[in-house]
């Protein structure tokens, strides 16, 4: 820093737009859209409908955390969807042991998912979208075999609970993903585990010259990941009360990685937004809801969030280039 | 990516290993990394022949190609694509897409048919192509976003997939459905373009050009290969090839079925990569993408075959293939490099 006097800028100083843009770009954009749903939407304040909106963001933003910091190793995951489709499977099959057993079980499922993913990448040397695609194609498949192909009913006191039950008027799920949120920040900005995996990102070689156990840390990266997607999983049995394995989690990984680009976090790894992957998943559930609002078809609002990753890659790269 | 990172110590010179041994199994290790997929292909088919009587049967062996005719067109246009070191995710979306609107164009014959699927089809591939080579922007992004884009225009079209569109000429219907020698048009289509797909890969300059901008799109440049213009190209190729493949579908069922979240693109993926195509770029072959296709078709068939075995039990067989060949692949390119 130099304490020489610098001349006044202009308020709206390209340079200064262009740096700030694709950090805050993201914030902005949900400020607006908020601001004009205040504005023109009724009942957008309300507190059923907020409480509707975080309900339903709540698995993706679980999902896209793994993912972030997958990405942040310059990986990707595509096989998270299958992942919650095989938690989902398992949970009534062991729900007979209870409901904290089938939990387990389909966590540690989830996590072996991870391992295995982990272990092609890190050790085996596959290319992490070969790797997962793999268990992206057999995962679901393993899924509905496993549920005999049937949706199944579930009537769980506990597991309702936990879909749908509150603490302080906030469903549970939600704050599950507010606290995982909390987690995974912590993780990144403050534990040599996070420094380790964007050193991973930034530059392979160099981590691995440093010391850094490179494929202990990415085959856990991966295992986090796996374990995230199996608790959205989990969480989405609970809150709707059936497990079909064909339909949980489809497309899930599509909208988890647009969240994390559209938060900020570049696909060439080296960094992790958390926060702004949380505000990314909720940029893209804002737009829905807002197209749904005023009666148009979710079709544009697809379109809209497409022109959304294009505009955010846009911006992020412009300040990439400087 | 974390491929070709060279993490392990130089290997020291193993006793006994002489130059030309050591060419030598550099060439069955690339006739394998080559031929892999058809081999394991003749094997299945050679097994799925021997324990079933029904698979032997012609009748059958048209059933499987006029299954794989779609999927092959798609997985054609992707091998070029990731030859190139890119990927378009867009592909499923453009299926439907594509055929959603030849059910749409049918209303005005058969040309019409053919050609508004193509051409939408075709635009899209340009908006890709356009922003991956000259905006510079990652392939697996602009196709996402093409993915969504593509399936809201076709949800658009189809007053969010309430209105199915059925085919109003019967010509095209006709094309779908017609055959030739037992085979239907669609798999003498798909066989046509594959073998011209393989000449342009092989014996043009295009073909150079695809295998030079994947090889090193800076040592290509510096060549004199249109380096943009064949990435913009790939984009295309992939994505027309894509909304033909829809169409296709469309004469065959004689409607635009609006199928969400078709995942073909992930499907058409695995069969390049089974096929022996680097995902890194700059190495395949439209033959190993042909046994790739084949392959996970021939399995799908044989699961049907058995009967008792839950259909899904496809999926589950075609990830573990997957993972086996990509696995092989991995280990045969390091024993190529150390010999």
């Amino acid at each position: 820093m130099t304490t020489e006097a610098v001349a006044p800028r202009p308020f709206l100083d390209p340079a200064r737009l262009r740096a700030w843009l694709p950090r805050y770009g993201v914030y902005a954009a949900i400020a607006v859209l908020v601001l004009a749903n205040v504005l023109f939407t009724p009942s957008f304040l309300t507190w059923s409908n907020l409480r509707i909106q975080l309900v339903q963001v709540a698995p993706v933003v679980i999902v896209a955390l793994g993912m972030a910091l997958v990405i942040g190793t310059e990986g990707i995951d595509l096989s998270v969807g299958s992942v919650m489709a095989l938690a989902a499977a398992l949970i009534p099959l062991y729900l007979g042991y209870g409901v904290l057993a089938a939990i387990l079980v389909s966590l540690l499922a989830g996590v072996a998912v991870g391992l295995i993913n982990g272990t092609l990448v890190a050790r085996v040397g596959l290319q992490p979208i070969v790797a997962t695609l793999a268990l992206f194609v057999g995962g679901r498949g393993l899924a509905v075999v496993i549920s005999g192909g049937q949706l199944k009913d579930i009537r769980n006191p506990d597991l309702r609970y936990l879909g749908s039950g509150e603490l302080f008027g906030v469903p549970l799920p939600v704050w599950i993903a507010g606290l995982l949120v909390l987690v995974i920040g912590f993780t990144v900005r403050r534990t040599v585990f996070g420094r380790r995996l964007l050193a991973i990102g930034g530059n392979r070689p160099a981590a691995e010259l440093a010391g850094v156990p490179v494929k202990r840390v990415l085959t856990t990266v991966y295992m986090v990941c796996s374990g995230l997607a199996a608790i959205a999983g989990i969480l989405a049995v609970a809150r709707i009360q059936s497990s079909d394995a064909s339909a949980v989690g489809l497309l899930i990984e599509l909208s988890a990685i647009t969240a994390v680009v559209v938060g900020g976090t570049p696909l060439t790894g080296g960094r992790v937004r958390v926060l702004g992957t949380v505000a990314g998943a909720l940029l893209m559930q804002l737009v829905v809801a807002t197209m749904i609002k005023h009666n148009l078809p979710p079709s544009t609002a697809e379109m809209v969030q497409a022109a959304i990753i294009l505009v955010a890659v846009t911006v992020a790269r412009e300040s990439r280039t400087r | 990516m974390t491929q070709g990172i060279v993490s392990h110590s130089p290997v020291p010179a193993r006793p006994g290993t002489d130059p030309r041994r050591a060419e030598r199994t550099d060439r069955i290790v690339g006739l394998i990394q080559r031929q892999g997929a058809a081999a394991v292909l003749a094997v299945v088919v050679l097994a799925g022949a021997l324990a079933f009587p029904e698979f032997r049967s012609y009748a059958n062996a048209a059933t499987i190609l006029v299954a794989a005719a779609a999927p092959m067109l798609i997985a054609l246009g992707m091998t070029f694509v990731i030859i190139t070191g890119g990927i378009d995710l867009s592909v499923g979306s453009l299926y439907v897409l594509g055929g959603v609107v030849a059910a749409y164009a049918s209303q005005w014959g058969l040309p019409a048919a053919f050609a508004a699927p193509l051409l939408l089809c075709g635009v899209i591939g340009v908006l890709n192509g356009t922003l991956v080579a000259y905006a510079r922007m990652a392939p697996f992004i602009v196709t996402l976003a093409a993915l969504l884009g593509a399936r809201g225009l076709m949800r658009a079209i189809t007053d969010e997939g309430s209105t199915t569109y059925l085919v109003r000429d019967d010509a095209f219907r006709a094309f779908g459905n017609g055959s030739l020698l037992g085979l239907g048009y669609p798999v003498w289509l798909a066989a046509v373009l594959v073998l011209v797909g393989a000449l342009v890969l092989t014996r043009t300059r295009f073909g150079n050009a695809v295998f030079a901008v994947g090889g090193s799109a800076d040592a290509a440049s510096l060549m004199g290969v249109a380096v943009r213009r064949t990435r913009v190209s790939v984009y295309v190729l992939s994505a027309v090839l894509a909304g033909l493949a829809g169409t296709i579908n469309t004469a065959k069922l004689g409607s635009g079925v609006t199928v969400l979240g078709a995942g073909m693109e992930l499907d058409a993926i695995a069969a390049v990569v089974i096929g022996g195509t680097l995902l890194t770029g700059g190495a395949g072959s439209v033959g190993g993408t042909v046994a790739g296709v084949l392959l996970l078709a021939v399995v799908q068939n044989l699961i049907n075959q058995v009967g008792t075995l839950n259909s899904n039990w496809q999926q589950v067989v075609s990830g573990v293939f997957l993972a086996a060949v990509v696995v092989a692949q991995t280990y045969l390119n390091r024993l190529r490099r150390v010999s």
